[in-house]
């Protein structure tokens, strides 16, 4: 049997648990969480087509994960007055990580947007909390999230400089 | 929405028949005696324990005396690998298996690496059949066991048992094969097969779950790895099951007198699905396109991860594996997909349909109904695009 390490290539990989096992029922419970339920089976801010994604005109974008770690996030922002305005995203996994995706891009533009400066700060454990719960070896779809949103931005402000 | 209730998960686990629970209802409250006790009760159930061997051994084309009852597929297979090894460590500490086993014969083999034994574990080809020159050329003079599926639990493909069983037989080695997945659909028959050792269950065939067999061809050195009472001729200690031993040989008898009618009907339901599935664009077969059990289908869906699926799927009541149910819990991608020569992203996006009893063209065309749109929309929000004729192509050489 191959040992080898299946996240190697993932950015993410040493905050990622994937290795620890649990009880499959635990998963069951989270996922009937009904915040989850809700972003999963509809979630916010996605493109309807391939084509709307491919035209879409963002003021930063990033892609994360590894297709071979089963998790690949891309995400789109429009910023205006440091706001984040606009938040579109793609997710390549799990029912968390399309779930943590579709949440994370309502956190950052209720209310009028999150300024960029506090979204920088955003951690795996705020959309956690947010969703309601994760188990442990989910988290690293949330941590994706973050990290996805963090590269967007970063993307964003080298392309303003 | 509304919901149905349609199980495509056969292979995980089946329900039991209602013959089936009929013939072991005797054997709770009434007939509930211990078949080593020296009384009426006991050899009431002494007797029902023999008939039940009688009736296994008759379906495999055994001796009585060669069957033993454990307490599940898993416990055969450690009772074959660990027992056949320990007996014959004086001949060698060597034994063949191969990369795409059920963890319990793969877990087995590692226990025992641990105990100094040395296993190979045999590459497949791409449809998942382990190849005979690679045997050949794995067998040492001191190889005492080789241990091969009959069929494959998560991709269907069924092994060339019997020219392995020739080869094992030209150079003096015991062949176990487990036939948990087998047991319902195939031949059985051992020496048609031409098998040293046999594991099968019931779960997996409409009779109870937490009952197992093992076939032992008379002659065979095994050992037990459970000790105490001394049942099972003292290869497998502990009160038996009557309840459930009942039970299996009912189910047993039931799938092995229906299996070529059942075959037949779940081939058809089977190949109606695969193509309508194969139509979606960017899909592929897992396993080999004949040699494979007839209720098994699986399918890659190359850009969407399979758990998506499965819980797109299981909210209109559709109920389907990624894979192994024993492996689901945790996050790699299937062995035994990437062991094909698949890489792991679409080993991640494949979904394991396993048809059975109860499954209907009217299910068959529900799933052809819903699964299209919801590739579709999971595609729609994903930023994966493999290269499908890469994948293909590098699929290819693993021949």
């Amino acid at each position: 049997m191959s040992e080898k390490n299946k996240c190697e290539t993932c950015p993410v990989a040493e905050q990622c648990d994937v290795k620890e096992k649990e009880d499959i029922e635990t998963l069951r419970e989270w996922f009937y969480n009904e915040n989850v339920r809700d972003h999963f089976f509809n979630p916010r801010n996605i493109f309807k087509t391939k084509e709307e994604a491919e035209n879409y005109k963002a003021d930063g974008e990033a892609m994360v994960g590894s297709p071979a770690c089963g998790d690949v996030m891309k995400m789109w922002i429009k910023v205006k007055d440091g706001k984040i305005v606009e938040c579109k995203w793609q997710t390549f996994g799990c029912a968390s990580a399309i779930a943590s995706t579709s949440i994370l891009s309502v956190m950052v533009t209720e209310n009028g947007g999150m300024k960029i400066e506090d979204a920088l700060k955003l951690t795996a454990q705020d959309i956690v909390k947010r969703l309601g719960d994760l188990p442990p070896r989910k988290f690293h779809c949330s941590v994706l999230g973050d990290q996805a949103l963090r590269a967007a931005i970063k993307n964003y402000l080298e392309k303003k400089n | 929405m509304e919901t149905r209730d349609i199980y495509l998960d056969h292979a995980a686990t089946t329900y039991v028949l209602p013959e089936v629970k009929s013939a072991m209802d005797p054997y709770f409250c009434e007939r509930f005696g211990n078949p080593s006790a020296f009384n009426s009760k006991g050899l009431k159930a002494k007797g029902a324990l023999r008939n039940a061997r009688k009736t296994v051994a008759e379906l495999i084309n055994a001796l009585p005396l060669e069957v033993y009852f454990v307490g599940s597929g898993t416990e055969s297979d450690n009772l074959a690998i660990k027992g056949v090894a320990r007996a014959n460590k004086e001949k060698g500490r060597h034994i063949i298996t191969c990369k795409i086993e059920h963890h319990a014969v793969l877990d087995s083999c590692k226990a025992l690496e641990k105990d100094g034994y040395e296993v190979t574990y045999l590459d497949v080809d791409k449809y998942g059949q382990i190849r005979l020159n690679d045997l050949k050329k794995a067998i040492r003079n001191d190889t005492i066991l080789i241990t091969i599926m009959y069929a494959n639990n998560e991709i269907g493909t069924i092994e060339p048992i019997k020219e392995i069983s020739k080869i094992a037989k030209e150079k003096g080695i015991l062949f176990h094969t487990d036939a948990c997945q087998a047991g319902g659909q195939l031949s059985i028959d051992v020496k048609e097969l031409g098998v040293d050792l046999m594991t099968l269950n019931g779960s997996k065939l409409y009779g109870p779950k937490g009952i197992g067999l093992l076939y032992v061809r008379d002659g065979v050195k095994i050992e037990p790895i459970i000790h105490g009472g001394g049942q099972e001729k003292g290869l497998r200690s502990g009160t038996e099951n009557i309840p459930s031993i009942v039970g299996f040989a009912k189910a047993l008898e039931l799938a092995q007198t229906s299996k070529d009618e059942e075959s037949k009907r779940l081939i058809l339901l089977r190949d109606k699905l695969k193509k309508g599935l194969l139509e979606i664009p960017k899909t592929l077969l897992n396993g080999h396109p004949t040699e494979r059990l007839p209720n098994n289908l699986n399918i890659a869906f190359a850009d969407v991860e399979g758990e998506s699926i499965i819980l797109r799927l299981d909210a209109l009541g559709i109920y389907v594996s990624t894979g192994s149910a024993c492996t689901s819990k945790t996050l790699e991608a299937s062995y035994v997909v990437t062991a094909t020569g698949m890489p792991d992203e679409i080993a991640h996006g494949s979904v394991r349909f396993s048809l059975g009893h109860r499954t209907t063209e009217e299910d068959i065309d529900y799933v052809l109904d819903v699964l299209p749109k919801i590739i579709e929309e999971l595609r729609n929000m994903s930023p994966v695009e493999v290269d499908l004729e890469k994948i293909l192509e590098e699929w290819n050489k693993n021949e």
